[in-house]
């Protein structure tokens, strides 16, 4: 498969008030995202995880190495514009990235400033609306819907656009258990059903663990990159870094311990259900 | 509470009125604000006075609505019907004593004034309460269109419309947070003097202030991230298309400022 996003060695800093960029946040940082997959990228608060966000979309630009997307440089002005058109991002606070009063107007913003043809919108946002179960809402006004709701809405702002990529940046973190788990299978959906490529940027280890794909950061560096299920199985690591193991594995990992036959390394509670389930019939 | 609050003062409804295109509906409000100030005599006043009643039924807002608006401006109507008594002279005197003159054309004249304001106030209203905010700032977008010849800034300001009304509600919320916040940290908002009190509201506002610019600064994030640049080469899913009932609506109105003409040219004038 071949790379859609891909970072090459990135040194990155925010400027401080001289203008003069002090701090790294990312330093000498690699990652290649391929076509399809489903990508969480984890870590620790100010590891640089929401600034991978940014620069995914020529939002920032690194200071040194290049941000390919699509194979166009995010440094390129010119470009900007159609990095935006392939790369959508939704952001943690779902009150601060609507724009209309009104559910359908907003999610016809994206494609309103793309130029596209008002019956081409029409089309496009009745489906986007239908694809995250938001357009008996249509008419609703932003301020009346739940967070979960209101964060679909904004999904449904973006896949209105049509990207290749969404990326969201800790789009769960202000949101109940409820509309976590609708914002999750919302996206795990347009994943799978429309193979658009997901950059999932998380604290919780649970909606890791749904990824195809899991990336641990930490101060600004990448420490694992593999599955969810390899990574998890590195407790000791991830602990060491503040992060933790979805409840699962930990479980499992303890009742392994203790002479229990089951696999250590179970990511829901669903498969450690099934696990146990299994001992106990056998 | 607050989920219920309505942003601007829009009355939800689906009467001929609400249907009006927002444009229509802009331009006959002005255009009735021409007619009325035209009128001279208490004919073509009662022929406005119809239109405005008849407009206000169709649009099945009740009544109830308009003396609420009415009744914020009564100091204003007040001040204009006794300015108007005192000082207007002519027809025969009524009552004459010291500096005093009150004549039967200073009444008649205050109540042509008072009746007049009404209308305006009804009529304005009318626009507002029978028109989505959000189709106003859009027309108004669309009727000043012409200006960004002149490098007037038409869509941004239209844009800053639409999101101020947008965060009306949101940072009503927010208001009530932080204020529930400072109460649960011993702050006093209803007792104390007046000075007190707005001293009490500082805490409110500093916050206020300061995660408004935050949110402004996420929004523009979120918007640049949805290719917003401006209003060049944007297009837009509602499309505003005048319908028969807006053509019969302006027609209606211009028979009213020729009736007006008419009336005015052959029964004289008041003032």
């Amino acid at each position: 498969m071949s790379a859609f996003i891909e970072f090459r060695g990135i040194t990155f800093g925010y400027p401080n008030e001289e203008g003069v960029v002090s701090d790294n946040v990312i330093e000498n940082f690699d990652l290649k995202i391929e076509k399809g997959s489903f990508v969480a990228v984890l870590g620790h608060n100010g590891c640089g995880k929401s600034t991978v966000a940014k620069l995914c979309n020529a939002i920032e630009v690194p200071v040194s190495g290049k941000v390919l997307v699509d194979g166009l440089d995010t440094a390129d002005d010119e470009k900007t514009l159609d990095i935006r058109k392939r790369v959508g991002v939704v952001f943690q606070n779902p009150d601060n990235q609507i724009v209309a009063t009104i559910v359908e107007d907003d999610v016809a913003f994206g494609p309103e400033n793309l130029g596209i043809e008002p019956k081409e919108i029409r089309r496009r946002v009745d489906e986007a609306l239908k694809n995250v179960g938001m357009y008996d809402f249509r008419f609703f006004e932003p301020h009346k819907l739940s967070g979960g709701q209101k964060q679909r809405v904004a999904i449904a702002g973006i896949i209105a656009m049509k990207p290749d990529c969404i990326v969201l940046d800790e789009p769960t973190a202000m949101l109940d258990p409820r509309g976590r788990h609708e914002v999750m299978s919302t996206v795990k959906r347009l994943n799978k059903e429309f193979g658009i490529t997901v950059v999932f940027i998380t604290h919780y280890m649970d909606e890791a663990a749904k990824a195809d794909r899991v990336v641990v950061m930490d101060k600004g560096k990448i420490v694992l990159d593999s599955s969810p299920r390899e990574v998890f199985s590195q407790e000791d690591k991830l602990r060491k870094i503040g992060l933790d193991v979805p409840p699962a594995t930990h479980l499992s990992k303890i009742l392994s311990k203790d002479g229990v036959k089951i696999p250590d390394n179970a990511l829901d509670m669903d498969e450690l259900f099934e696990n146990i389930r299994a001992i106990l019939e056998a | 509470m607050l989920s219920d609050i309505t942003i601007g003062q829009y009355y939800k409804g689906d009467s001929v009125v609400h249907r009006l295109d927002a444009r229509m509906k802009i331009i006959l409000t002005i255009l009735f604000i021409v007619i009325i100030f035209l009128c001279k005599n208490f004919l073509s006043l009662s022929l406005m006075l119809l239109l405005t009643v008849i407009s206000v039924l169709l649009s099945k807002v009740p009544f109830k609505m308009f003396f609420k608006s009415i009744k914020s401006i009564l100091p204003i109507i007040l001040f204009t019907v006794i300015l108007n008594i005192f000082y207007i002279d002519g027809g025969t005197t009524l009552v004459s004593f010291w500096i005093i003159t009150i004549t039967t054309k200073g009444i008649f004249t205050a109540i042509f004034m008072a009746v007049r304001i009404i209308c305006l106030i009804m009529c304005s209203s009318l626009l507002t309460y029978a028109t989505v905010p959000t189709a106003l700032t859009d027309a108004i977008e669309r009727l000043l269109s012409p200006l960004g010849l002149l490098h007037i800034p038409v869509h941004s300001l239209a844009m800053m419309m639409t999101l101020a009304l947008r965060f009306i509600p949101t940072l009503i919320e927010e208001i009530e947070r932080i204020m529930n916040a400072q109460k649960a940290r011993g702050a006093d908002f209803e007792s104390g003097k007046f000075m007190d009190r707005v001293k009490a509201m500082i805490p409110i506002l500093i916050p206020l202030f300061v995660s408004a610019f935050r949110r402004a600064y996420e929004l523009s994030f979120a918007m640049t991230c949805r290719c917003y640049h401006g209003g060049e080469g944007r297009t837009r899913m509602k499309q505003m298309k005048l319908h028969s009932g807006d053509f019969v609506s302006l027609g209606v109105f211009a028979v009213s400022l020729a009736g007006v003409i008419v009336l005015n040219h052959y029964f004289g004038s008041l003032i």
